[in-house]
């Protein structure tokens, strides 16, 4: 394991939240923000360790609640749990199918914002709620579902590409070679 | 020892939130600004980015266009000093009655423009960032406006950027006036319609209010936040609530919350 996966992931959290608060396209025609930190925490807790993990989910909430209303640190646990979840049973997760990416990404984008604002109204927060909520949650889980498995496809090329692979060890020995023609 | 890895990593996060929500709110603020303005060269680079087919489109722009625009603006801006000439002396004429009146002289408004740069990441608020900070003079709850109408109130003021809650956000409450002969008063609240910005409700009207489909609604100046007579909107319906105790109103605001690129900022 080697760093290059960890930074990668917060610099895509960090561009992630900005992108949210700064590009509201999204927001104009469906009338709702895809939240990406979920996403991310899914490509994190199927490929990454425990550490990056607790990274993603302190960092990735203290920016998302640093640009938004949220009292500071709101999001921090339910991005955790869920991918502390998903981390607990990573070894009986189809990782590389990208439906079990679609279903998972689904699941912690439905997840996330619920659990927030379920600590929202624990805090005694009023957030802006109504029966419009419901699709907005209906955009993000669906937003968040397709995006699963491009952001793994995403980080897949990216290690590829940038980071280091494990060494593969040859079946070629040298003193079993065998010599051909006369000595 | 894995697991023990797994459960340390678990009660590390949960005490590091706990930690945070136990601060004092001048040290969470604090601390908000400190990680917000982590994305400060991203602000500038978007900026930027911004002004780069603003300049490219400036260079391409014919020189007869140009000139034309100018000729229209030089018009406007004679029109304008005439109706400005008009204003000043009933102003002073206004100044005048009101010193015989031994009424408060109104204090003028001053006004600062401001560039919407971020909207709230959550789809449970309704706020924007500005670019207008402490450094430009801008303090918590100066009102918010475009030249249609009242848009939020100042929230949180950071050094060169400042958070505004918008209308229709749990956090902003207007007092209102309804321009009808009666003259009814409520507040402007939470819409409780996450996805229409344009609507807002007026509450807390009396019972016995009659509200007409397209009659003004203006800040009535009660609550000292919001001076008197901005436009707000105009009722779209009502009905009485609660058994008939008090009246609520569906009001479209004038200003339009979905794209603010621009918004004055209200120094009183």
């Amino acid at each position: 394991m080697n760093a290059f996966r960890t930074i990668l992931i917060l610099a895509a959290a960090f561009l992630a939240v900005f992108g949210e608060a700064a590009f509201p396209l999204l927001r104009h025609w469906l009338g709702a923000q895809v939240d990406l930190l979920p996403v991310l925490m899914v490509y994190t807790a199927l490929n990454a360790d425990i550490v990056t993990l607790s990274l993603l989910a302190g960092l990735g909430g203290l920016w998302f609640d640093a640009l938004s209303a949220n009292p500071l640190g709101v999001s921090i646990l339910p991005l955790f749990a869920v991918g502390f979840v998903i981390y607990l049973q990573r070894e009986l997760i189809l990782r590389e199918l990208p439906f079990a990416q679609f279903v998972l990404g689904a699941a912690a984008c439905a997840g996330v914002p619920a659990l927030s604002v379920l600590l929202l109204l624990t805090d005694g927060q009023e957030p802006l709620l109504g029966w419009g909520s419901l699709w907005q949650w209906l955009v993000m889980t669906v937003g968040g579902a397709v995006a699963t498995p491009i952001a793994f496809e995403f980080f897949n090329r990216c290690q590829h590409a940038l980071g280091y692979q494990p060494r593969t060890e040859t079946s070629f020995r040298p003193d079993r070679e065998i010599q051909r023609g006369r000595q | 020892m894995l697991r023990k890895k797994h459960y340390l990593a678990l009660g590390a996060v949960t005490l590091a939130v706990l930690l945070i929500f136990s601060l004092p709110p001048r040290a969470t603020s604090r601390l908000k600004l400190a990680a917000s303005s982590l994305f400060l060269p991203l602000f500038g680079l978007l900026n930027t980015a911004q002004q780069v087919p603003a300049g490219a489109a400036n260079a391409i722009m014919p020189r007869r266009a140009l000139l034309k625009e100018i000729g229209n603006l030089q018009l406007e801006n004679q029109q304008l000093r005439i109706q400005s000439a008009q204003a000043a002396a009933m102003a002073r004429e206004n100044d005048q009655l009101r010193a015989q009146l031994g009424w408060q002289r109104q204090v003028p408004w001053k006004l600062k423009l401001a560039t919407v740069i971020l909207r709230d990441p959550a789809n449970w608020w309704r706020t924007v960032q500005i670019d207008l900070g402490s450094r430009d003079g801008v303090r918590e709850n100066l009102p918010v406006l475009t030249p249609d109408g009242l848009v939020g109130r100042v929230s949180s003021v950071g050094f060169a950027r400042s958070q505004v809650v918008l209308l229709g956000d749990p956090g902003c409450h207007v007092s209102a006036l309804v321009q009808n002969p009666a003259h009814d008063i409520g507040i402007i609240s939470a819409s409780g319609r996450p996805i229409d910005s344009s609507l807002v409700d007026l509450t807390y009207l009396s019972g016995n209010a009659v509200l007409k489909p397209g009659e003004n609604v203006i800040t009535s100046g009660e609550g000292e936040i919001f001076p008197p007579g901005i436009p707000l909107g105009q009722i779209v319906d009502s009905r009485t609530v609660e058994f008939g105790l008090y009246t609520e109103a569906r009001v479209k605001l004038s200003a339009n919350l979905g794209a603010l690129d621009q918004v004055w900022v209200l120094f009183k």
